[in-house]
């Protein structure tokens, strides 16, 4: 709940900042969204037609800014103001030699250190750019669970170093999203297939997308994946398939080189569906103009076959480095749509002498393990590793006068938890204080459960209400209560151990609930009585002391008028009603006053007797 | 009179759940009791989704207010309104049984 300091009250949302968490795979071609819905992680429909593959493309127009397929589509119209593959480019400065060699757009001047595109009339940073279609996947999200997303776990590669990191850091709060961790990419993947689950293990993830190839050796050790080795090609990836096939048929249907753009796009878009294709079929029907021809999974495997076989040298290496060899891994997991191809995973299966890993959509695997990382961290996963806190069925609580219950600790607390409170005492002289702990949600002890008695004694003989007994209940995490009670002046204390939900069972423990609630009119009214009756007698007991110890002070009639009211106020504390009894205390205290007030006189002339007037101006007494 | 709300607190009750995205048609504003706050009780105000069998709901112009048995002893005769000063805008809630509350407002003795 929120305030103001007017007192006025503002509406507080308990589902707000709460929201789904969600993964997030930020790719160079593609990026997607998943989130964990019935126990399951799911990608979620994120570009228009529901795919859940949203074109890591961003689009800059005057009027608006596209971001995924639409984008992408109309980057022929508007080349420079579309911008694709920023990915390459977090983190990185414009004087990075890298930097100059992928760009193909145009630079806005600046300092040097931060790579600016001029795309739509500004200039813009791969962090903004990225941004842009974090916000995408963010509101695709949202509507697909008509819930709020402001909490995300985004991949990242793992060579990834501190500055693309942070890079990515950066995007996903300037995309409203609070990231609650950036996870490797090879442990999002190894996370979806559960491998998190063994106690130990050695994984390699081979990850062949659109562009790059990326392998990275994983070792499980008491639950936490650490990355050993990564290896990898930047410029190797699905679209060089799609280039050599397309080659290929160029040369078949005695294309001249250079071949006119038209053509060569043709083929190449002819080349992908035929790729696609041929993971199912196994063979396939080509057609680019009047060119004709049939192709079979042999010819794809022999066009592709050199390509396939680049990603081997980086995975010896990678293995090398971690010093393993491929006999000694538990499991290898495809990751990346390039893996799809039945040429592809044969390469995999020969070089690391095991069937790999390959059942989960291989474009979909990494924003699932990274969905189901999110749900871990927002503990909302049913998974045992979560430590889920237990929390006190009933409130805990102690007597007080009148036999009104003082609640210390509130049901539904989490526990651990431990609450104090100061009493005092209530008579002149009080020299031991009792200390009854109760459990349950009513108004008074008698109606409460009892679990300990104990009996502070030593305290200091002191007036009415000048001791101070501090009372601290503490419940540990086993459900464990021990309350102490300490005097403060004095420092002697008391305490005693109990297990307040031994032997009470769930039905008990919702019947007393419902107790509370049946109950409630009833048992306020008896607080509201049992406290009345104690501030009476309180009332009572000074008017007594004060016509004992200042009869002196009474005027004649003043006697009477005072033991009449403490007669009706004695009558009125044998009813049950707290209006006459209020009205009782109401006349005794009108009937006192003008006794108090030459009390206090008095008083303040014995307490100044003897001391010269300079001591109090002076502040020193 | 149990607990009531006026015109001004209803309009406003139901303009802000409009605005959150989780709002449902059971959607209404908790008004509660609980211990804590620096005068002894405080105040609970929340959107609630999922209004329990036990509460009391109290409606006005398509705007609930739901009050859990408990507190509504404590709310007897409170009257919700909705004031816009030149300092501040909120919620004001006028509750006939306080007899002392504290500075910040959300809390109070009865």
């Amino acid at each position: 709940m929120t305030s103001l300091a007017s007192g006025l009250l503002q509406i507080a949302d308990p589902k707000a900042g709460k929201g789904r968490p969600v993964g997030i795979d930020l790719g160079t071609t593609n990026s997607l969204v998943a989130a964990v819905i019935d126990g399951r992680p799911r990608c979620l429909p994120a570009d228009e037609g529901g795919s859940p593959l949203l074109p890591s493309v961003v689009q800059y127009r005057e009027e608006a800014i596209r971001v995924g397929r639409r984008a992408r589509e109309s980057a022929a119209e508007r080349p420079h103001d579309t911008l694709a593959s920023v990915k390459r480019f977090m983190g990185k400065s414009a004087d990075d030699a890298e930097t100059k060699r992928l760009s193909t757009y145009r630079w806005a001047a600046g300092d040097g250190r931060v790579v600016r595109f001029l795309a739509g009339g500004r200039a813009v940073t791969p962090v903004e750019v990225s941004a842009e279609i974090l916000r995408a996947l963010k509101r695709a999200a949202e509507g697909a669970l008509s819930q709020r997303v402001e909490k995300a776990v985004v991949t990242v590669p793992a060579y990834f170093d501190d500055a693309q990191r942070q890079a990515t850091k950066d995007a996903g709060r300037l995309a409203g999203l609070e990231v609650l961790r950036l996870l490797n990419e090879p442990t999002a993947a190894a996370l979806a297939y559960g491998l998190d689950k063994g106690s130990q293990g050695t994984f390699a993830v081979y990850d062949l997308g659109g562009g790059t190839f990326d392998v990275s050796i994983l070792a499980l050790e008491g639950g936490l994946f650490q990355v050993r080795a990564t290896g990898g090609d930047s410029a190797l990836g699905g679209d060089d398939f799609d280039r050599a096939i397309a080659l290929a048929f160029l040369r078949e249907l005695g294309a001249p080189d250079p071949a006119p753009p038209a053509l060569v796009h043709a083929s190449l878009v002819e080349a992908r569906r035929a790729k696609e294709a041929l993971t199912e079929a196994a063979e396939v029907e080509v057609r680019i103009g009047g060119f004709a021809k049939r192709l079979g999974r042999a010819e794809l495997d022999r066009i592709i076959g050199p390509i396939v076989e680049r990603t081997g040298v980086p995975c010896r290496r990678a293995l090398a480095d971690a010093g393993l060899d491929a006999s000694s891994l538990d499991g290898v997991i495809l990751v990346g749509g390039s893996t799809r191809v039945p040429a592809v995973r044969r390469y995999v299966r020969e070089l690391f002498g095991r069937e790999p890993l390959g059942d989960i959509d291989p474009d979909q695997v990494v924003a699932l393990g990274a969905a189901v990382q999110a749900d871990l961290l927002a503990g909302a996963g049913p998974r045992d590793d979560v430590l889920l806190l237990d929390v006190l069925p009933l409130s805990l609580g102690l007597e007080t006068m009148g036999g009104v219950v003082e609640k210390i600790i509130p049901r539904n607390s989490t526990i651990p938890t431990s609450a104090t409170q100061l009493f005092t005492t209530f008579a002149d002289g009080q020299t031991g204080m009792d200390v009854h702990v109760v459990q349950g949600e009513r108004e008074l002890v008698s109606d409460c459960r009892s679990l300990a008695k104990f009996r502070l004694s030593g305290i200091p003989p002191l007036p009415a209400g000048l001791a101070r007994v501090a009372v601290a209940f503490q419940v540990d995490a086993d459900g464990l209560l021990e309350v102490t009670a300490r005097e403060q002046s004095t420092g002697i204390e008391q305490s005693v151990a109990v297990k307040p939900s031994h032997g009470l069972s769930d039905e008990e423990v919702e019947r007393m609930l419902l107790d509370s609630l049946d109950h409630a009119d009833e048992d306020v009214r008896r607080r509201l009585l049992a406290e009345a009756k104690v501030e009476a007698e309180r009332v009572a007991f000074a008017a007594r002391g004060a016509l004992r110890d200042d009869a002196d002070l009474l005027e004649p009639s003043e006697r009477g008028r005072i033991e009449g009211a403490l007669e009706a106020l004695a009558v009125a504390l044998r009813g049950d009603d707290e209006g006459p009894l209020q009205l009782a205390v109401a006349a005794l205290d009108a009937s006192t006053q003008g006794l108090a007030q030459r009390r206090m006189d008095r008083a303040i002339q014995r307490a100044l007797a003897g001391h010269r007037v300079e001591e109090f101006e002076g502040g020193k007494a | 009179m149990i607990f009531s709300l006026s015109d001004k607190a209803a309009s406003k009750i139901v303009e802000l759940s409009r605005a959150r995205p989780e709002t449902t048609e059971k959607t209404g504003l908790r008004v509660g009791i609980r211990g804590g706050g620096c005068s002894g009780l405080a105040y609970v105000f929340e959107f609630c989704d999922e209004p329990r069998e036990t509460d009391k709901t109290f409606e006005l112009q398509g705007a609930r207010v739901y009050i859990d048995p408990k507190s509504l002893v404590f709310l007897q005769g409170t009257r919700l309104d909705y004031v816009e000063t030149l300092m501040a805008r909120g919620f004001k809630l006028e509750n006939p049984q306080v007899k002392q509350s504290c500075g910040c407002g959300t809390s109070f003795t009865v």
